[in-house]
């Protein structure tokens, strides 16, 4: 990676993550220190709001496994990205009880207001990423929807679209 | 010790085994067959075996146990009762191999594994005459980015063996599983092109997998090409691992060295000349013996590192980009002879070097991707144009009509293809060591060593790291290692690093038993006791010849006198040595 083109601002993440991993004491030769591969990407995620290859592979060579170890593991679960999120990012139940109770109607009309499918690129502004999400476990809300992990419930689509042009709204 | 033993019946039949054995062993034990596809035994021929029980195709029915149970992972217990063949496990693995053909390409025909697949194998087993399942299929684009190495996705059968070699034996971490579900498969990181990866092309998985996955990139139709225009002079040179690699595939005792049918096949097949690797590795010994010796006398650049392998080159480029300065500068052995034919033998014969083509046979993958690295280039003309497979060149022989067992014995043609036997042992592990040790010897005491002595057995046989003390000079030894395969290869440079002073000299190769088990060598089908003959073989033909050491070869002598100088000098140096880039 190429320091001198790096921003002041992602050289600061970096140094967060590295202070991160040094807490762990990784040990090269402890063939166990997979182990510790989950941890680091939650944090990297946390920190960096996705996992581009440049983060993945400063989390490889930190933990001395493979680029491609680590490629596995991020393809694998569904909680990773690649690719970055909105400021707001949007989950839309699709759990069974919600399915019922009509949250394809709200995502898709989510969808259409905001010109992006779920699950892909955050809006042209930046402002917005969508995901749908299987059960999150409050079907007694349903259907439920969650901004930035604040949880929205009973919805309707029409109350789904009064708060998104809230955020819209807060910029 | 865990010597405990288990009694079990299978089929009826009783067997007593360890504890640890598996029910797949069991039934091996008593020579009962069962189907597997992404087990496999001693991959890579290491010690290391592929065990994700993840195709199920080896199930079986075990009484009182509710599910079938997959034979290559289930561990056997006091008194099971299993049945490998009955109704229900039938029944079962004809489902498993139907829904693995409907998503599987039916183009056997113009697969380049056609007859050499594990899954064509078992689907004419089970006499499978239509693909019953009709569902959805993965398709993926071919990777063919590199010189060296095809991946085809849409044949994977996801047995994961080419993730646990480069993984596990070579320790390169160039694949992975990648993603979940119907679509996981396996891919380099974030499923970059496989020539921009940190893949080292020994070809390993290119060995091990058991369809058309993974396969070579082939030149043969350019060969065939140049051999058939009037305007190009046509030379080969083929490597001393091939001689006791293809005798199989023409109906040879596995391990025989077929040196002299070889180079009739060759012949036949309408090379102009046909030459022999085996002559620039001798001429590799002279300049890394050169340099060695120069090395140890001034105590600098030490431990002297091989560097006549490309894939172990393409790793410590990748892997150790702080120790670059630590291999021996020579090219390798294809390449110095590329170079040669190139300057050499093109003036001797008045051919432009744009006009001469050179072919290698090569047990090796990774071979057709150094011979396509810029550095080994001059105006744009390659030293080594081609590199065909030993696999490759079976087929070219049987499209040709060639059969290896009919022909007469006949020798390579000259100046370039005369050599000692301690160039053939360059196939294996250990052999380059020895090869140079001997001539290092001559060139520090002015004399041979005799009887025996020649023979350095300390650094000999398939283990993947050996250590050792050899004399060097009558009273002074040298530290020195020999390792194969790249996760042994890991393991050495590692030491180095912590103790830079631990060896002198470091012989590595990057396929576990060396060029015997490389990436183009005719498939081990699981039979790594192959390795061992192939291995017999090469010594055999070492001590078969007169010339045993590189510095007596006559024509060597000659090339040194006529055109390059001095061993180590500056015409040398400009055509034999190289240098390294990190990656």
């Amino acid at each position: 990676m190429c320091c001198q083109q790096m921003s002041e601002a992602a050289k600061a993440k970096f140094a967060e993550l590295d202070r991160f991993i040094d807490t762990l004491n990784i040990d090269r030769k402890n063939e166990r220190r997979r182990g510790w591969l989950i941890r680091s990407l939650h944090r990297a995620q946390a920190i960096f709001g996705y996992l581009p290859r440049e983060v993945q592979q400063h989390v490889a060579k930190r933990l001395f496994l493979s680029e491609a170890q680590v490629s596995g593991v991020v393809s694998f679960y569904n909680y990773f990205t690649t690719k970055p999120k909105g400021k707001y990012c949007i989950d839309i139940c699709l759990g069974t009880a919600c399915y019922v109770k009509g949250s394809q109607n709200i995502l898709a009309e989510i969808e259409r207001m905001l010109g992006v499918k779920a699950d892909t690129e955050p809006t042209a502004d930046g402002l917005f990423s969508i995901s749908a999400l299987r059960c999150v476990g409050a079907c007694g809300l349903a259907p439920v929807m969650i901004v930035n992990g604040k949880v929205y419930g009973k919805l309707t689509v029409a109350k789904a679209i009064e708060i998104i042009n809230e955020y819209k709204k807060q910029g | 010790m865990d010597s405990k033993m288990v009694n079990l019946t299978i089929n009826g039949k009783a067997v007593s085994v360890p504890a640890n054995s598996t029910i797949l062993d069991a039934a091996r034990a008593l020579n009962i067959k069962i189907p597997t596809l992404c087990h496999c035994d001693k991959i890579g021929g290491c010690g290391i075996s592929n065990n994700p029980a993840s195709c199920r195709i080896c199930v079986v029915e075990v009484e009182n146990r509710r599910n079938l149970a997959p034979s290559c992972a289930t561990p056997v217990m006091e008194g099971m009762k299993v049945h490998t063949n009955s109704r229900r496990a039938l029944n079962a693995r004809r489902t498993i191999l139907e829904l693995l053909l409907s998503d599987h390409p039916q183009t056997c025909m113009t697969c380049a594994k056609n007859q050499n697949c594990e899954l064509q194998e078992l689907a004419a087993e089970f006499g499978i005459e239509e693909i019953k399942y009709l569902g959805e299929r993965n398709r993926f684009k071919p990777d063919a980015s590199s010189e060296a190495i095809r991946r085809d996705l849409s044949k994977c059968i996801m047995c994961r063996r080419c993730e646990t070699v480069c993984n596990k034996i070579q320790t390169v971490g160039a694949l992975t599983g990648y993603g979940r579900g119907f679509s996981a498969k396996v891919g380099t990181a974030n499923l970059i092109p496989l020539a921009e990866s940190n893949c080292t092309f020994c070809g390993q998985c290119v060995n091990v997998c058991p369809v058309g996955a993974i396969t070579g990139i082939s030149y043969v139709k350019k060969v065939w090409d140049a051999i058939n225009d009037p305007a190009k002079t046509v030379v080969v040179q083929t490597a001393p691992a091939v001689r006791v690699a293809i005798g199989q595939e023409f109906g040879f005792e596995p391990g025989a060295p077929v040196t002299g049918k070889l180079a009739a096949g060759l012949r036949a097949l309408g090379f102009d000349k046909v030459f022999d690797t085996n002559f620039s590795a001798d001429l590799t010994i002279m300049e890394e013996g050169h340099e060695i010796v120069e090395r140890i006398k001034a105590n600098k650049k030490l431990p002297i590192l091989t560097s006549c392998c490309p894939g172990w080159i393409n790793f410590i480029e990748h892997n150790f980009p702080d120790l670059l300065h630590i291999p021996s500068s020579c090219k390798s052995p294809q390449q110095m002879f590329g170079a040669i034919a190139k300057s050499y033998y093109a003036e001797k014969i008045g051919v432009a070097p744009k006009d001469l083509v050179v072919v290698s046979i090569m047990p090796c993958q990774a071979k057709k991707y150094e011979a396509a690295r810029p550095e080994f280039a001059k105006d744009g003309v390659r030293d080594v144009d081609y590199v065909v497979t030993t696999r490759e060149l079976c087929k070219m022989f049987k499209e040709a009509g060639v059969n290896l067992a009919n022909l007469e014995d006949d020798v390579f043609d000259n100046p370039l293809g005369e050599s000692s036997g301690a160039a053939d042992i360059f196939g294996v592990t250990g052999g380059v060591l020895e090869a140079a040790c001997r001539s290092v010897y001559f060139m520090l005491n002015g004399k041979n060593l005799e009887g025996d002595a020649i023979n350095f057995r300390a650094v000999r046989g398939l283990d993947g790291i050996k250590e050792a003390s050899v004399e060097i000079t009558p009273g002074k030894s040298i530290r020195v290692a020999v390792c194969s395969g790249l996760g042994n290869a890991r393991k050495v440079l590692e030491m180095v690093r912590e103790d830079p002073n631990r060896f002198q000299a470091i012989e590595i190769m990057a396929c576990p038993g060396g060029c015997i088990n490389g990436g183009g060598q005719p498939f081990l089908h699981g039979d790594s006791a192959l390795l061992e003959k192939r291995m017999k073989g090469l010594y055999t033909e070492d001590e078969r010849k007169v010339l045993r050491f590189s510095h007596e070869n006559k024509d060597i002598q000659k090339l040194y006198a006529e055109f390059l100088g001095e061993v180590g000098g500056e015409k040398a140096h400009h055509l034999l040595h190289t240098e390294y880039h990190s990656k």
